[in-house]
């Protein structure tokens, strides 16, 4: 248990309950009150997460855009200062390293990215980067709360300054958090609208308290919530659905890859996967009788494999088994009936669209 | 959630499983300590009554949002029921885990082999040789 690291809120989770497990080589609060009622508190009302286990990469200098337009998918230069955009680290062959939020601030890039790729995107990034762009891990000295849920503007309101509540979606501004100053961006990643706030380690319990302090009383929320919110969302998760095996188009997330412009690693696999169409595509599952499907499940039609389940969990919000799998395309239509082999049972099934959950005016998700 | 209690009179399975003996029949659950291990249990996938069951097997599984756990099976026999109610509820399981979060009733075949069982004092040492040293939680 040594080797583990502990976000400078340990205390705080262990202080409020939390089931504590090793994720990512850090000691994380995995559950408080249980991952169902954190998870419904913050599709109706507000939750914190502690995601200081996730990683900040800075990328500053003459030519950091030009390097990173030619190291990630998306299109880099539709950002400017203040705004955020999901994006990808592709390996040489197309393959997904890790996917990532790129922030543009006034002087340099922030790249926050997933706790355990840290390691992989500073190798990569500090080794394709040319004389003159510098490439910082911050990882160790920054915190970050997600803040997320309809009544996330309530529960910042009594202790931001200035009120950030002007930012729209996917905009990032400096404020002071309960006094401390923060990098306050209106992303996440569980569907619902919030933020998420970025300080010093060191001053993170002092944000934290002063959010559960607020009127809006946010529930804190665990890493399981955090699972089962973006998995209803059909968000890929690094590790389950996004890995150096695939490229991002089977993903669903060319989107994220600016293919008119190429020009990045692995951009040709790409361009070639859509103008041919991939074999498998990621969807979304719904079982419709009893039971839930894991990661690993194979997907059935007629009793033959046509695909694997690669994350899957109780919808909290629906009450029902859901999942994403990789599914042959010649079956991965919306509609299209199958089964799921749950350690040896077949379970009835369905393609579903996604995101799963009602997608409302309030909600915000991904394109 | 409950209070952590390991009730006198029941015996109790190494793989966290209890049993409340009545002659040749015997109900069986899992202990406080499985259910504070698995968290908030939201499925409940039980045997069907008549199937045979054999001591040290799976006879079941019960699944939180994250995990799922097999059910293992501290004494052979025939199941002779299955609580509908924790199929339809499973957090029984987690608020009332030796009364209404019974899992099942059991024609016991072999009844000697409750004598492998532990009882309640024994479990209790066990379960403080399971504790690792040093857990800050």
């Amino acid at each position: 248990m040594s080797d583990l690291r502990r976000t400078a809120l340990y205390d705080a989770h262990v202080a409020a309950g939390a089931r504590i497990v090793d994720f990512a080589g850090w000691e994380m609060p995995v559950e408080y009150a249980g991952v169902r009622a954190e998870h419904l508190a913050v599709r109706s009302a507000c939750g914190v997460f502690d995601v200081s286990h996730m990683g900040q990469i800075e990328v500053v200098g003459r030519g950091a855009r030009e390097f990173l337009q030619g190291t990630l998918t998306n299109d880099i230069t539709r950002i400017g200062p203040g705004q955020a955009q999901y994006t990808l680290l592709p390996d040489d062959d197309g393959g997904v390293i890790d996917d990532l939020l790129a922030y543009a601030l006034l002087d340099r890039f922030l790249l926050v990215v997933n706790a355990s790729n840290v390691g992989a995107c500073v190798d990569r990034i500090m080794g394709l980067a040319p004389g003159g762009v510098e490439v910082l891990d911050r990882s160790p000295d920054v915190a970050m709360l997600a803040l997320q849920g309809p009544m996330w503007a309530q529960a910042l309101e009594p202790i931001a300054s200035p009120e950030p509540f002007a930012l729209q979606y996917m905009e990032a501004t400096e404020a002071y958090v309960a006094g401390v100053p923060c990098l306050v961006a209106r992303t996440g990643y569980t569907g619902e609208p919030g933020v998420e706030i970025m300080c010093d380690a060191a001053d993170a319990p002092v944000v934290w308290d002063a959010l559960m302090g607020t009127p809006a009383r946010p529930d804190p929320v665990g890493l399981g919530a955090r699972d089962t919110l973006r998995l209803e969302m059909g968000y890929p998760l690094y590790g389950n659905e996004l890995s150096r095996e695939r490229s991002p188009i089977p993903a669903g997330l060319k989107w994220a890859c600016d293919l008119t412009r190429g020009g990045f690693p692995g951009a040709l696999r790409m361009q070639g996967e859509v103008a041919q169409g991939t074999p498998e595509r990621l969807v979304g599952l719904m079982l419709t009788e009893k039971g839930i499907p894991r990661g690993g499940c194979p997907v059935l039609v007629d009793g033959q494999p046509v695909g694997i389940v690669t994350s899957g969990t109780l919808s909290p919000s629906l009450g029902v088994g859901v999942g994403l799998a990789y599914l042959s395309t010649e079956h991965a239509a919306s509609g299209t009936r199958l089964s799921v082999d749950v350690r040896g049972k077949p379970k009835a099934a369905e393609v579903v669209t996604l995101p799963m959950v009602d997608s409302s005016p309030r909600k915000e998700h991904y394109p | 959630m409950s209070d952590e209690t390991y009730p006198a009179g029941l015996r109790y399975h190494p793989e966290h499983d209890w049993v409340r003996v009545d002659g040749d029949e015997a109900t069986f659950g899992v202990t406080w300590f499985a259910q504070e291990a698995l968290g908030e249990v939201v499925y409940y996938d039980p045997p069907e009554v008549g199937a045979t069951i054999t001591a040290g097997e799976p006879y079941g599984e019960l699944e939180s949002v994250k995990a799922v756990s097999d059910i293992i099976a501290p004494a052979s026999g025939e199941v002779t029921a299955v609580n509908d109610r924790v199929a339809d509820a499973p957090d029984l399981v987690n608020s009332d885990p030796y009364g209404e979060g019974w899992l099942i009733t059991v024609r016991m075949s072999d009844p000697a082999e409750l004598d492998a069982l532990m009882d309640e004092a024994t479990y209790r040492a066990y379960l403080q040789g399971l504790a690792g040293p040093g857990s800050g939680a």
